[in-house]
Order: C-alpha cells, then structure tokens, then sequence
C-alpha cells in the first residue's frame, strides 16, 4: 500500500533518525510512505487570530499537492506539521468566507474546499495496521523494558484533532506493549515541554523537562518514546550529562516510538540513526543488548 | 493590587480588539482558574492566565503591557482543552502578542540569539518562535 507522506522541514535536519527509522519499519509492515513532491513548510504553528489568514496558506498549498496526486488523506510525523496541516484544513472545510479568501488569494492554485485528511503515523499503526499485525511483526521483543509514552501537545489539542483522548491518551502504550514492552502511564505523559521558548529561554525548558524526567523516575520509567521532534530536542538538551550539567535534571533515555519498532522488528540499527540520540540512550540501548 | 476601573476603559477599542482578532466572548469565563491550575508555564507567570482574562475584561491594557505572561504562553492549548466555558484562551493569548507584535515590536531579537543556538535548533523550535515572539 502507498500512502502520501508529507515529511516537514525538521525531519530532513535534525530528526533523521525519526524519518529513517519510520520508512524502514512501515515498509517492513508493507506500507510505503510516499513523499509529496514540491512540498513546502506548513508554517510550523497554526495561526490563532481570526484575520491572519495568510498564515494558512502554506499548509493548505500542501494539501494541494496531496490532492494533485489523486489522494485524499497524507501522513506526517512530525507532530507540529500533523496539527497545522490538520486545524488548516478545517479552517478550509468548515469555513466558507475564510475559505473564499485564501482560494481567491492562491489564484495560481487550484480551488480547494477541504478534501484532504491528515493523519499521522500512530493512526496509521492504530486504524490501518493494527496492533496484532504490529506484535506479529516483532522478532525481538521489548520484554521487560519500563517505557512510557511521552505525548506532547500537537497530538491532542485542540480536541477537534486529538488523535486520541485529549486528557488520557494510551495509543503510544498500546504500541510499547505491541512491541512487548512493559508500557508505563505517567502523569507528565500530555504535559507541555514548554515548545517553541527553548529559543528564548532555555531555563524555562529546563525547568520543565526536570518536572517530566523526575515525575517518569517516580513512576520506574527506563525510558520515553516520544512523536514530536521538538520535545525530542527538549527532553534531549536539557539532560544533566549532556548540554546542561549543572541542572539537576535525570539523563533519561529518549527514543522515537519508530525507533523502538525498528529494534522490536529486528531491522538493521542502521536505520535508528542513533548517533543522533544522546549518549545516554546509546548507553541503555547497549546495557540491554538491542544495540552493539 | 488596586485596580482603577472606569466606563471608559470598559468599552475600550482595546475590548473590543482582543475579543474580534481572538474570536472570542471573553465575558463566558467566571473566574474558576482552571487554565492557571494546568498552566505549565503558571509557575513563570507573574499574573496567571485567568487573572489576563479578568484584566482583558476590565479594559486593563497597561497591567498586560507590563506582564511577560503572554510572552511565556507556549500555546499547548490545555487551557483551551480544559476551559468549562469554552473560551479558548490560546487565542486571546495570540491577540494579545499581536497587539505589540503589529506594531513592529520585536519580543525576541533573533540577531541576539547566539549562531551556535541557531545552528543546532530544529526548525519546528526557529519557525514557531519566531511566529510567536517576533513581528
């Protein structure tokens, strides 16, 4: 089966191993991710004021190149390109006068009225996979292993694209317990890694990704999995043994779920690219012999 | 603190400008505090969500001004998510940066931020920051 797939910026820099990871796994569950050709930045955030359009109109220009190729639904990974991709396109179905504006604004464009459905990755496994034909897959399961899922924001909010229950989502357990893990909830698991201020104010991440890591120590996670490259980056650079040493804050290991479905699928590391995870992922990955 | 209340400043343009760009009927909330309780940046805050609504309410323009708690908002939306009356309070948030952000007022300088953080942010980080925090 081929599916549309829409990668974003971020997951041609600085989450290859997310990008990687994910196309070796889904064509190992006979799903190629097809990327759009001329695809274009989403715009990262969805626009919030009622009369600034213009910021939609780099995401509606993506769903246009997915309804040129005779699609109606694209996968992404990345979870901010999943929510903007998303809320733009409501913003086109449901809205007559905003829609009339952008389309009349994208003249050299053809009309466009909604017709595309972003999903990302998770709902895929979920809906079109499933999670049998996902633990049937599984060569080397990750038995033992305490990982909880990290779910970020864009994933479940706002409510009308929640891939999952806004307030107690578990698809990201039922995948870890898939692949045999001992998937462990925690109450950090929706909680805001404080996103975009890492740009300004890195004290501020800090201080929240130590909320997160020490909430997950409590609760004996080994390890997170995480969907969003942002809170990757996050939760990364603000561990005490790397960036920050004077923080305070627990090295926890932090993988993307493909990642873990690739070492559970018994595929070559290689395409984990987990020279790109901190080293003390690298170290827990060894300690439990899944890496050499 | 001591608030000055007047008519005037209750039918501001200010009102009526926050609840047109955010799309919002600010007079639903009634003060539970939910969107402060759930806040992941309420503790930075120096007056917390709930307390911006009431002052957007009041016509209080200056008190916004001077707080960073707009600047702080990291649009996770759990307010809105959680808010019993459904004021999405992410977009009054966004309203409020415009105000300054439309006058060609920068909060974040990006030529101040050091090349080596630059190099090493992911795009996601830059694009939505500089969206957020710049004009």
């Amino acid at each position: 089966m081929d599916l549309a797939y829409y990668p974003g910026c971020t997951l041609k820099t600085r989450a290859k191993n997310f990008e990687t990871s994910a196309l070796a796994v889904m064509s190992a569950l006979g799903i190629n991710l097809v990327e759009l050709p001329r695809w274009n930045c989403c715009g990262t955030v969805y626009s919030l004021a009622e009369d600034d359009l213009i910021h939609h109109v780099a995401a509606v220009r993506n769903l246009i190149r997915v309804k040129e190729q005779g699609k109606n639904k694209v996968v992404t990974l990345c979870a901010f390109c999943y929510n903007t991709l998303k809320r733009a396109n409501l913003v086109m179905k449901d809205s007559p006068d905003k829609r009339f504006a952008i389309n009349t604004f994208m003249d050299e464009e053809p009309d466009y009225a909604g017709e595309v459905e972003t999903v990302h990755l998770l709902q895929v496994l979920r809906d079109d996979v499933g999670w049998e034909k996902i633990a049937g897959r599984v060569k080397h399961p990750l038995k033992g292993l305490k990982i909880a899922g990290y779910y970020g924001c864009t994933l479940l909010r706002p409510q009308s694209v929640a891939i999952d229950s806004v307030e107690r989502p578990t698809i990201l357990q039922d995948l870890l317990k898939a692949l045999g893990s001992t998937a462990v909830d925690f109450p950090f698991a929706t909680e805001c890694c404080g996103a975009f201020q890492i740009v300004n104010n890195r004290d501020i991440i800090t201080e929240r990704t130590s909320a997160i890591f020490g909430s997950a120590v409590k609760n004996g996670v080994e390890a997170i999995a995480v969907s969003c490259p942002l809170c990757e980056y996050n939760l990364r650079q603000t561990q005490s043994s790397t960036k920050q040493p004077q923080s305070g804050v627990p090295a926890m290991p932090t993988l993307y779920f493909t990642q873990l479905m690739a070492l559970a699928f018994g595929l070559d590391s290689a395409v984990c690219g987990f020279e790109e995870n901190s080293p003390e992922t690298r170290t827990w990955l060894k300690s439990k012999r899944l890496i050499s | 603190m001591r608030v000055e209340l007047s008519s005037k400043k209750l039918r501001s343009d200010f009102v009526k400008k926050i609840a047109e760009l955010s799309g919002q009927n600010l007079y639903l909330c009634y003060q539970c505090g939910k969107c402060s309780a759930g806040c992941p940046m309420g503790f930075a805050m120096d007056i917390l969500p709930n307390q911006i609504v009431r002052l957007v309410q009041l016509g209080l323009e200056e008190d916004i001004a001077n707080s960073k708690t707009v600047w702080l908002c990291a649009s996770c939306l759990t307010c809105t998510a959680r808010c019993p009356r459904g004021v999405d309070l992410s977009r009054v948030m966004e309203a409020l940066r415009l105000l300054t952000l439309r006058k060609n007022k920068n909060y974040v300088e990006p030529s101040k931020i050091p090349p080596e953080t630059v190099a090493d942010l992911p795009q996601i980080a830059l694009v939505s920051g500089f969206r957020k925090l710049t004009s």
